[in-house]
């Protein structure tokens, strides 16, 4: 607020209670300080030997792969189904709005359980997939990325479809006066509005992906190379070797950090 | 405008809980039609169904004998000037401008071709590649008015076009609103509640209220013989309707005698100019006086209008000079008169 002449509160509000000041500040505490430990306690000398082992620039690599892929998998259906539902009126949108939503407050293990159930190779769909194309999900890389998908989906669909709603629908009215089809006026007005709104969708879901454990696990199982994500190389490695763990964690919260805040200033938020 | 094939032909029926629209809409090629009424009135609801934006309930559009209303916005021929423009914040002016063409499946340069002929037309074509929110309120209204004839359409929808604009913009931007009107080929409807864009720019006046079609004619005819309080109001005229019989009408208890011979029931009009004022009873009895109480006094243009109730209510317009030696304060009880060569009277 100081050296903002007529646009400080403090003037007009009064000073800032300590009733809301004092719960922030822990929440700051509580927030930073986990990460803080993790710099402290870091094995600094033996860090660049660590690094520079396969098995942590492997599990970087599938981390950094699989979250991408699935962060695409996500736009691809993701962006046409938050159209759905801000812009056509069908009967069950509602159910179906919650539905989708279902793997937000789903605890990721129950969602790889349920993915299981359906992908498995005696599973629904899976055992037609398997019979029908020779695919199999479970316990592969591509598992890895439906694993992810599935989780990060929603923040995708959320975020999106709140650009939509938010997106004056009269620039799309506009734009079939002019005679535009409703596939014309999606790619070359709406899109184009919301795109803040997406890539900020396509940032938490990326960020979703990259931390994803629970569903990945077991989905997709702990293969180093194939299925051995980041988060799942730190969960073992801390049972054996903890000093590599967090190295682990500190690769995982550089390279978040790094990308989200590079993304931050570009596209989302900020005055 | 007389002899001229009919263009538009169109029954609107848009019913909604809480509100109807029934309207019937002629347009010549070439003509343009203002469709004029208060907030509220249905003229934005009759230039989107004319859009295709609103379904109809019933009715139809046929425009150049073809059915319109069967067809949805993308495919209808026309070309529609929003009121805030909705010029496409992401696109340059050119872009803009070019988005109809190229829907129309015209190629890319021959697109950004005929959009920079427009801007040219529009006298806008140093700011081809400005994004919307560079360009002023004019700028911007001739930059959709641009966009939507791009696609040569052959109905021309304009909803409230010089709305958004300050004073000063309206003036220049209705002139050159009226010169590119007056080069378009096709029907023009637009939706103003403003009277004056309405006499400017539009062949004939069709005034909405309601829902409903209270009057038609040309701008002369409508400002000369207003039907409903609402036109009288517009256009500055204080209206009665009466009983004539000969060259006296009754309204209420008050007999007015009017220059022209009418006999039945009958609009009586005069303008506020014509009433005179007086604190007492004026000798040599003119005819048409009657005592009426002030109601209120306010500013208007370089005189000041006096509103008089009484057996008929109506406005005077006085000088100021008048004001202060007749003390014209609102209470006061006053006699008014106005001459029978000044009023109008016509069939209702």
């Amino acid at each position: 607020m100081r050296g903002e002449p007529g646009r400080s509160s403090a003037g007009v509000t009064g000073r800032p209670p300590w009733v809301l000041v004092l719960p922030a500040l822990v929440g700051i505490a509580f927030l930073t300080l986990p990460l803080a430990g993790l710099l402290v306690r870091a094995p600094w000398s033996s860090l660049p030997r660590r690094l520079a082992e396969p098995q942590v620039l492997e599990a970087l690599r599938l981390s950094l792969v699989t979250a991408t892929v699935a962060t695409l998998v996500c736009l691809l259906l993701g962006v046409p189904l938050a159209w759905l539902l801000a812009r056509v009126t069908f009967p069950g949108r509602r159910l179906v709005r919650a539905l989708i939503t279902v793997p937000l407050v789903l605890p990721p293990v129950v969602g790889g359980v349920a993915l299981l159930l359906v992908l498995g190779r005696r599973g629904l769909a899976g055992r037609w997939l398997e019979e029908t194309f020779g695919v199999t999900l479970p316990f592969t890389t591509a598992g890895v990325v439906v694993a992810e998908a599935f989780v990060a989906m929603p923040f995708l669909v959320i975020s999106v479809e709140g650009a939509l709603r938010a997106a004056d629908p009269r620039f799309e009215e506009a734009a079939a006066t002019l005679g535009a089809s409703r596939w014309v006026v999606f790619r070359r007005v709406t899109l184009p509005l919301i795109t803040p709104g997406v890539i900020a969708g396509a940032v938490l879901c990326w960020a979703r992906a990259l931390g994803e454990f629970g569903a990945t696990i077991t989905f997709a199982g702990n293969f180093p190379g194939r299925t051995q994500t980041m988060p799942l190389a730190v969960y073992l490695a801390l049972e054996t070797e903890p000093e590599a763990a967090i190295v682990l964690s500190l690769v995982l919260l550089a390279v978040s950090v790094i990308i989200l805040a590079g993304l931050r200033d570009r596209w989302v938020g900020g005055p | 405008m007389g002899g001229r094939a009919v263009t538009l032909n169109a029954h609107l029926v848009v019913t909604r809980p809480g509100f109807g629209l029934d309207i019937e809409l002629e347009v010549a090629s070439g003509q343009v039609v203002a469709l004029l009424g208060p907030n509220g009135a249905g003229k934005t609801t009759a230039l989107r169904a004319l859009a295709g934006l609103t379904g109809l309930s019933a009715g139809r559009i046929v425009l150049d004998g073809r059915e319109l209303h069967t067809l949805p916005a993308e495919r209808r021929p026309i070309g529609m000037v929003f009121q805030d423009y909705l010029l496409f914040p992401h696109l340059s002016a050119l872009e803009n401008v070019a988005f109809g063409p190229r829907c129309h499946g015209v190629p890319r340069a021959e697109a950004r071709r005929t959009a920079a002929a427009w801007l040219e037309r529009v006298g806008l074509a140093a700011y081809a590649s400005a994004r919307p929110r560079r360009l002023s309120g004019g700028q911007a209204q001739r930059v959709a008015l641009a966009r939507a004839l791009a696609v040569g359409p052959r109905l021309l929808l304009m909803d409230e076009p010089l709305a958004a604009l300050d004073a000063h913009t309206r003036l220049e931007v209705r002139s050159q609103l009226r010169r590119h009107l007056a080069d378009f080929a096709g029907a023009t409807v637009l939706v103003t509640h403003d009277p004056l864009d309405a006499m400017v720019l539009a062949d004939r006046l069709v005034v909405v209220e309601n829902g409903t079609v209270v009057q038609h004619g040309t701008p002369a005819e409508v400002a000369r013989r207003p039907r409903t309080d609402y036109v009288a109001r517009l256009v500055g005229l204080n209206l009665y309707r009466g009983t004539a019989s000969g060259r006296r009408v009754t309204v209420g208890e008050v007999v007015l005698s009017v220059a022209e011979q009418q006999d039945g029931p009958v609009f009586v009009a005069f303008p506020p100019s014509a009433v005179a004022l007086y604190r007492t009873r004026p000798d040599g009895s003119p005819r048409n006086l009657w005592q009426a109480t002030i109601e209120g006094v306010e500013r208007h243009g370089d005189n000041v209008r006096i509103h008089l109730e009484g057996p008929i209510t109506a406005s005077a317009d006085v000088t100021p000079a008048a004001v202060a030696d007749l003390d014209l304060t609102p209470g006061l009880s006053v006699w008014a008169s106005v001459k029978a060569t000044e009023t109008h009277a016509y069939p209702s």
